[in-house]
């Protein structure tokens, strides 16, 4: 047998014959999705997509096994994996994801956090009362236990009206609305830090719970001083519920990822790790979302109700509304 | 979820076909330079968009402004990751041009929730002690320790694809994601298509398998003057065939031969990996 070598022996040849005219057509129709989206495409197109993705993927597959032309099985191969990613990749449509999110997934996530999360109040609680006795026992302690930026001319020395004014702000609105805001990405990015945080098992996560727990005591120390516990209570209250309620979401988000890593249990570490990691980025987006409420009762809500019993019934209110939507049961026909 | 990955970059991804993908990972250089890029990006945009606001808003309320450019801050800092990782391409600009992107472990389609994870934890990886840094700088109150302490954090997780062999950060653990190369390759030309004036006796062509055969035609790709030549010079040796003069043709007419024969082998399940095996 002399190899006579015409160019049809040889399988890379006879495919690229066949065939290339297909994958070029795949070729110019991924591009053109992938400039903008698979909307770009048109109805004659998108039926064509997952014909063509069809036979580059079996091209691919007698490629493989017959032929020896590496630059064709190489061209195949992104080639299928980019029609796979347009095929497979996108998710449903944003909007329906955004539904699904708020009608399942969010209270849903929230709910399997239960544990973690009467573990992070547990711990806010502590803090709390340890910051209150810390200071009502030293008033010195209160300058280690808030950061400047938040004091705001709260301090153990003030008198009563001095405090009770910064209850009842009248002549800098503005720059109320611009510290609300400043709040929000403070706040939100203490909830990221908490939910990250978890990779270091935890730790840092419940020294932030704490912390946030303790300047709250050492806070409700001084004003109880001075006989405006009751004010604070409920200045406090109006945006305190929702944000309080956040932050302590958050932490249980970054105790579960901490608590995978360091006792995954009978799972595998990794994927403890990354079904805590997902059903707690979930709760953590949330927690978002909740900081940017309370920071819209804080910013607006604030300053247009000064009335204390008022305050306080929106606090209850929304405390009340949290917790019907995450823990309130339901039919399981809107699960997954 | 398979426990023996092997050591090169190569990882399977089957589709629902049955047809293994062959995806390649990223490396380490490739997605370090991807997150400079971003974060160069990031910053540009944070001037440009800040220096804009207070030219175009200064003589109207600086109060507006202040809580414009916190929440678009604060909406840069977090949403550029995950925004450009939930879209089609499943990248940021700068891993878009370094070639990348981010899939699924298991193949199947990437959630917002495992977005928000896996960028959510580059928060602690690098942008918490780079802060804390700061902030300890601008309050005069920075010591050596605080910014070993600091450094060494960042360091154990920047390091940290370095020390798996999936080339897992962090967040990519935690949100069972990892990041693979996204090329566009054009189709190269049909090297076996070559018209064949020269022939070939078996002996010559049982000379080399399969692995001379990729080399052959890297080399043949390439189209290096000199690198032909000696190729050339080694295969006619080795095969005893005279010198025509010239180099490209004969070694294009030497593969497609070449190549039509092993596939013929293979074929009949015979094949044959490389020369050592070709001589048995």
């Amino acid at each position: 047998m002399s190899a006579p070598t015409t160019s049809s022996t040889v399988a890379g040849s006879r495919f690229r014959a066949a065939h290339e005219a297909d994958w070029t057509r795949l070729d110019a129709l991924l591009a053109r999705a992938e400039r903008r989206s698979v909307r770009a495409l048109d109805d004659d197109d998108l039926l064509a997509l997952p014909l063509l993705y069809r036979t580059a993927l079996s091209s691919l597959a007698s490629a493989r096994a017959t032929s020896l032309d590496r630059s064709l099985i190489i061209y195949l191969e992104q080639l299928c994996a980019r029609a796979y990613f347009q095929l497979y990749g996108p998710a449903e449509p944003a909007a329906a994801q955004v539904i699904r999110f708020f009608r399942h997934d969010w209270p849903a996530a929230v709910r399997g956090l239960w544990r973690e999360t009467l573990a992070a109040l547990v711990l806010t609680l502590a803090g709390v009362i340890a910051g209150y006795l810390l200071v009502r026992g030293e008033a010195s302690w209160f300058y280690g236990l808030v950061p400047d930026g938040l004091a705001g001319g709260r301090a153990p020395g003030a008198s009563a009206a001095t405090l009770r004014a910064t209850l009842h702000p009248k002549d800098e609105q503005g720059m109320l609305a611009v510290f609300a805001a400043f709040l929000f990405t403070h706040n939100a990015q203490i909830a990221i830090f908490s939910f990250a945080l978890g990779i270091a098992f935890g730790v840092p996560t419940a020294l932030l719970i704490a912390y946030n727990g303790l300047s709250l005591g050492a806070m409700m120390a001084v004003f109880a001083g001075r006989g405006v516990g009751v004010e604070f209570a409920q200045w406090l209250a109006i945006h305190g519920t929702t944000e309080l309620f956040a932050v302590i979401l958050a932490g249980a988000a970054g105790f579960r990822i901490g608590a995978a890593l360091a006792f995954p249990g009978r799972q595998a570490r990794l994927d403890a790790a990354l079904d805590a990691g997902r059903a707690g980025a979930t709760v953590m987006l949330g927690t978002v979302l909740m900081l940017a409420v309370a920071g819209l009762l804080e910013g607006i809500g604030r300053q247009t109700i000064d009335g204390g019993n008022a305050r306080a019934l929106i606090g209850v209110v929304m405390l009340g509304a949290w917790l019907l939507y995450f823990y309130l049961p339901r039919s399981r026909d809107d699960a997954r | 979820m398979t426990r023996a990955e092997p050591r090169n970059l190569r990882r399977r991804l089957v589709t629902p076909e049955g047809v293994d993908l062959g995806v390649e990972l990223g490396g380490a250089g490739a997605r370090a330079t991807a997150y400079g890029l971003d974060l160069l990006m990031m910053l540009l945009i944070l001037v440009v968009g800040s220096a804009a606001m207070a030219y175009l808003l200064r003589p109207r309320a600086a109060e507006p402004m202040a809580i414009l450019w916190l929440l678009g801050a604060f909406a840069l800092r977090n949403g550029w990751f995950i925004l450009f990782e939930l879209g089609v391409r499943g990248a940021t600009p700068g891993k878009r041009a370094l070639g990348l992107r981010v899939i699924a472990r298991d193949g199947v389609r990437l959630t917002g929730s495992a977005i928000v994870a896996r960028n959510a934890v580059r928060e602690v990886e690098v942008f918490l002690p780079l802060t804390f840094l700061i902030m300890q700088a601008g309050a005069q109150r920075a010591d050596a320790w605080l910014a070993i302490a600091a450094l060494g954090w960042s360091a154990i997780f920047l390091l940290f694809p370095l020390f798996n062999r999936d080339r897992l950060r962090m967040g990519d653990v935690l949100a069972g994601t990892w990041v693979v190369r996204d090329e566009r390759r054009p189709l190269g030309s049909d090297l076996a298509a070559a018209s064949t004036s020269r022939r070939f006796t078996e002996e010559t062509l049982d000379l080399y398998g399969e692995y001379e055969l990729h080399a052959l035609e890297e080399v043949l790709r390439a189209g290096h003057g000199t690198r032909l030549s000696i190729v050339a010079s080694a295969i006619r040796a080795k095969a005893g065939l005279a010198d025509d003069g010239d180099d490209a043709a004969f070694l294009a007419d030497y593969y497609a031969a070449l190549c039509a024969r092993l596939e013929r082998r293979r074929v009949l399940g015979r094949s044959v990996a490389d020369k050592w095996q070709g001589r048995g």
